[in-house]
């Protein structure tokens, strides 16, 4: 009893400043003040000095004290109001059985006050107080009140006090469940705001006496958590309930879209808003895949750039940059993709009468309709929008919009560093194990990961030596090439005709891969199977580098069903020499058809072992690390 | 998309006396009957681009422009207007607005730009690539050298100035050199360096600055407070921003946000550092990173800026109205090759207000405009011409290939050719004027013969 008694009072004096005199004490002097007149505190329960001085248990014994503020209340509910009738019955009964119902109690009772107090048991050290010999009450005022309503003592703080009863009496009728949750929400607030303001206090308290100081707090603290408690809970459920529900959507896979249902291509085509001309010749296997005319659509987004109102100018830039290919690779374009969002959700205001849930989930998604459209997304991106929506959905609804939007990028940064950034860490730490001096170590394409990992061998001073093969028409190898022999490691750069001839030199396969499939199939830059089927056959081991965010629980046969098609002249074309132009004239013909792929899926038979941040596994344990990734971080 | 666009309308050009004059600044003269400016205006509202900062030179200029665009935009356009001091050219003019300018970007536009070339798609190209300047190139005007058989010597002489050397990298986004104005005349010097870190550069004379630009704020402002001797955007500032892009002084955010990052934790500097280096190894590296990395890899040790080019296709039409030989051409081009900038089109390929009133046998030919209220005599012919509103044109009147604004009486029997008259001008009977400027409320005498003779009130 008597710790929650003495929370009360602490939190008495807070109440009057803000419940009856706008005028706010300086709260050195409130606190500062008790020492002086300290000596019947002292006595008294050594509970928070600052408030028994306008309160009556500041007459000394606290137990002996509790009469008479019944009695005052008893008045007051005579005179006044009988909505005061369960804060009577509290102090004695209630009050000692069920805490939490006290508490919800008093919510009711009094929310004004509670309200700017922010701790929660107020209602009744001011009724208390009022009631209290007027003499007691006199040195008080000097502290909290104008010198005028000092004077008049007890009696007008009764009757301020039956003013706030009565208001309070209606508002308790009134209170409906969203009331009380928006109470709920604005105690919160207050209590965060109290806290900020507590650190303040306590410390001043301290000179009073270091019981005073601990037992406040612990006071404090129950009602806190309760609320917390509840708070916390329904937020918990509803986030519970949808997840299932999201769950379910999604062990249905959703079926892409097949370019080669005309009804439907038209209907994607009036949504969209890069203006697409679909390519003529496509080559008959992979119709079903999206295809246009490159070019087109660069300079149609261009002229748009300043219709596009909902766009955010960040994504509006990644977008540009993913469709004129200034920016690729799985982790580059994820990262891209989530500091672009960064920025969106950093500048996103809620409309007015919507929620920021949902509306801010509706507005990612036409970001990445939008994506989509400037280009097919990576598997890697489609994770980390999963995680990003799943986010938004878990925000406990009771969070303001800038707290909401904080605590939103501050995941999307937690997803860069530890998914991406960290993961690669882990990797290279894991694959650096298995270099030895003496290596030959083959690698196709450029792959972050894979790049990192043989800077860092080079770091710790072991000997290898680097095969780098490429392919056109990207010829990312180059640019690998380029800053491996910068960096002064010995390369060897071929392209990827020689694959079959270099392998026999090769002691080990380090490759990049887009996606992990859970069958353990390697979804990766064309090409790459080829280079691990040779390697397969010549018996050397082939490491895939690739983070636990970019697995994915599909499971894929063949490269066909879901793939990318590249811009076709970019095989017909060598860039840069316009005058190499052995197919012109031929491109239009309906005889040919140009096929660049993207993608290739490698089979697992062809993988000795996938290097990830959970360890090296071979490709038959993906699945697990899919499931228990799910579990872990992304879903829960 | 955090854009701001300031559009510099000029005041009273000396390039284009005596068309213009103190009732007529250059924003309002009139091109096919709608003032200049408009076609900036329109533009721009097409592209939804409503919050503008249109910068005139001189109060009393800057008053007509006001009054007439709010009296054509009003409740579409979010107009402001700036009056500058005349002859501060276009730098010194952005310089006196410079404390308006708030966006991260800045979209300046020559208000004499008579263009459908998007501006969203240089404000695009320009974010793209993260440019501290993006300047639109437009191949230079059909009606150039080639066919302006008809126009008058005068103007020949001037011609070279408008156009412009250009380098540009292989892919034709940088912009490597420029030379403009009176540098084309000298012999032209190009940076090795730029030419070393490039290894090829492609110089074009076909291709003409539209003065349309889109700026990185900071840059630009920095640029203008530090370089006081700087005059004009086109020629002072884009040079010298292209010149000093590999050795930036015009600091493009790099280095300073490194700094910042260092106050932080170590680890997430890390992380930072590995994020960009992650996003900076996806991209082909422009030859602006490449030459800022050292040859060990090292960290950036020369600061660069991009300097990027849009270059319009050839399809679309643009022109700047700098000269009197322009006018004329923008003029024909509105009414008839390019007459899409306008937006009402008659079924016929002429434009004839609906209260003209034509005279028997009068003939109006194709690509020709009437303005309303214009009233024209018997056995007139109106060839490739522009005539403005309430005009009174006599009998037997020949018209080719010239502008007549608005109030302009002309007697019988007069022929002319290739001219520009201005408001409130009066030709008596029988006069003939070929290539000429007849400069506001002039009257010509009758029976008087002029050939590209310039003809204003005070001095002649």
């Amino acid at each position: 009893m008597d710790p929650r008694r003495s929370a009360r009072t602490v939190s008495d004096p807070k109440v009057r400043q803000v419940g009856f005199f706008t005028q706010p004490p300086p709260p050195d002097r409130s606190i500062s003040d008790p020492p002086r007149h300290h000596d019947p505190i002292q006595s008294s329960s050594p509970s928070s000095p600052p408030v028994n001085d306008h309160s009556p248990s500041g007459n000394s014994l606290s137990p002996v004290m509790i009469p008479p503020p019944r009695h005052h209340s008893d008045t007051l509910l005579r005179t006044a109001l009988q909505a005061t009738s369960p804060t009577t019955s509290f102090p004695y009964s209630a009050r000692t059985v069920t805490v939490p119902q006290e508490n919800d109690d008093v919510s009711s009772f009094s929310p004004g006050r509670r309200v700017v107090s922010g701790k929660s048991p107020s209602s009744f050290p001011g009724v208390k107080a009022s009631s209290v010999p007027a003499s007691e009450l006199t040195t008080v005022s000097v502290v909290n009140l104008p010198p005028g309503i000092s004077e008049k003592s007890g009696g007008a703080a009764v009757e301020v006090q039956n003013d706030q009863l009565a208001r309070s009496k209606p508002l308790k009728e009134k209170t409906s469940k969203a009331e009380r949750r928006a109470l709920q929400e604005a105690q919160r607030a207050a209590k965060a705001a109290a806290k900020a303001e507590g650190s303040k206090a306590p410390a001043a308290a301290s000179k009073v006496g270091p019981s005073a100081n601990t037992k406040p707090s612990k006071a404090a603290k129950p009602p806190s958590q309760k609320n917390d408690g509840s708070q916390v809970a329904p937020s918990e459920k509803k986030g519970g309930d949808r997840a299932p529900e999201k769950d379910r959507k999604k062990d249905a896979p959703h079926p892409r879209m097949q370019y080669d249902d005309a009804s439907r291509v038209e209907k994607a085509k009036k949504r969209a808003v890069v203006k697409q001309t679909e390519a003529r010749n496509r080559v008959e296997l992979f119709r079903h895949l999206p295809q246009y005319e490159h070019g087109t659509q660069l300079p149609d987004l261009e002229t748009k750039f300043f219709e596009l109102n909902p766009m955010h100018p960040a994504v509006y830039k990644v977008g540009l940059q993913y469709l004129s290919g200034d920016i690729c690779g799985g982790n580059a374009r994820c990262i891209a993709m989530l500091q672009a969002f960064k920025e969106a959700i950093k500048d996103y205001l809620t409309p007015p009468e919507k929620t920021l849930i949902r509306d801010l989930t509706a507005r990612i998604s036409s970001y990445v309709s939008f994506l989509i459209e400037c280009r097919p997304l990576s598997i890697s991106m489609g994770n980390a929008i999963k995680f990003l929506k799943s986010q938004i959905a878990k925000l406990p609804l009771s969070l303001s919009e800038s707290e909401a939007k904080a605590s939103l990028m501050l995941d999307i940064d937690r997803f860069i560093n530890e998914k991406i950034i960290l993961a690669d860490k882990v990797i290279v730490k894991h694959a650096v194990t298995k270099i030895r001096d003496g290596d030959v170590l083959l690698t196709y394409g450029a792959s972050s990961a894979v790049e990192m990992i043989l800077l860092h061998a080079h770091e710790l001073g072991k000997q290898f030596r680097v095969v780098v093969v490429d392919s056109r028409p990207k010829l990312e190898g180059q640019l690998l090439l380029r800053r491996l022999v910068r960096k002064g490691l010995s390369c060897t750069y071929t392209h990827v005709n020689a694959v079959s001839c270099i392998m026999h030199e090769v002691t080990r396969v380090f490759l990049g891969a887009s996606s992990v499939l859970s069958n353990g199939t390697v979804y990766s830059r064309v090409g790459t199977a080829c280079v691990a089927m040779v390697a397969h056959a010549l018996h050397v081991p082939v490491l895939v580098c690739c983070e636990a965010y970019k697995f994915h629980e599909r499971v894929q046969l063949d490269s066909i069903c879901s793939n990318e098609l590249g811009n076709p002249d970019a095989i017909s074309k060598v860039s840069g020499r316009e005058e190499i132009s052995y197919l012109d004239g031929l491109v239009n013909s309906d005889n040919l058809q140009l096929l660049n792929l993207i993608y290739d899926a490698t089979p697992s038979d062809y993988v000795s072992m996938v290097i990830t941040d959970y360890g090296m596994v071979p490709p038959t344990s993906v699945p697990v690390i899919v499931r228990e990734y799910r579990r872990e971080h992304l879903w829960s | 998309m955090d854009f701001q666009v300031v559009v510099l309308a000029g005041g009273t050009s000396k390039n284009l006396t005596p068309l213009v004059s103190k009732e007529v600044p250059k924003p309002l003269l009139p091109v096919a009957n709608r003032p200049v400016l408009y076609y900036v205006l329109h533009q721009l509202e097409q592209s939804n681009l409503k919050d503008l900062i249109v910068v005139v030179e001189g109060k009393d200029a800057a008053l007509l422009v006001g009054g007439w665009i709010s009296g054509t935009f009003v409740d579409r356009l979010h107009v402001e207007i700036a009056a500058v001091p005349e002859d501060i050219g276009s730098a010194g003019a952005i310089r006196a607005i410079s404390h308006h300018l708030t966006a991260n970007d800045i979209l300046v536009v020559s208000g004499d730009l008579v263009s459908d070339v998007p501006p969203g798609a240089v404000a695009a190209n320009h974010r793209r690539h993260d440019a501290v300047v993006t300047a639109m190139l437009c191949s230079v005007p059909i009606s150039g050298p080639s066919e302006s058989g008809s126009s008058g010597g005068k103007d020949k002489t001037k011609k070279p100035g408008r156009y412009n050397i250009i380098g540009l990298d292989p892919g034709k986004q940088f912009l490597l050199h420029i030379a403009t104005g009176a540098e084309i005349e000298k012999d032209t010097r190009l940076q090795k360096r730029i030419l070393r870190a490039v290894g090829e550069m492609e110089i074009r004379s076909d291709l003409m600055d539209a003065h349309m630009y889109a700026f990185k704020r900071s840059v630009l402002q920095e640029v203008l407070d530090r370089k006081d001797t700087l005059q004009s955007l086109k020629q002072d500032v884009l040079p010298y921003l292209v010149r000093s892009q590999l050795k930036s002084e015009a600091l493009s955010n790099r280095i300073p946000r490194a700094e910042e990052n260092g106050n932080e934790k170590v680890s997430s500097q890390n992380n930072q550092v590995m994020v960009s280096q992650i996003l900076a190894n996806a991209s082909t590296p422009s030859f602006h990173d490449l030459c800022s990395v050292s040859h060990d890899g090292s960290a950036p040790i020369r600061k660069t800026h991009k300097c990027c080019a849009y270059i319009a296709s050839s399809s679309s039409y643009c022109a700047r109205l700098n000269s009197i030989q322009a006018f004329m051409d923008i003029n024909r081009d509105v009414t008839g090759e390019a007459d899409h900038l306008l937006s009402s089109i008659s079924d016929h390929n002429n434009i004839v207000g609906p209260s003209t009133k034509l005279g028997t046998k009068t003939t109006v030919g194709p690509h020709c405009m009437l303005g309303e209220g214009s009233e024209m005599g018997d056995k007139c012919q109106v060839k490739r011409s522009v005539i403005g509103r309430h005009c009174r044109i006599g009998s037997h009147v020949k018209v080719v290939n010239s502008v007549v604004m608005n109030h302009v009486t002309i007697g019988d029997g007069c022929i002319i050719q290739g001219s520009v008259i201005c408001s409130n001008v009066q030709l008596q009977e029988r006069v003939v004027l070929k290539d000429c400027q007849v400069g506001a409320g002039f009257v010509v005498t009758a029976g008087s013969e002029y050939k590209g003779e310039s003809l204003a009130r005070k001095e002649k």
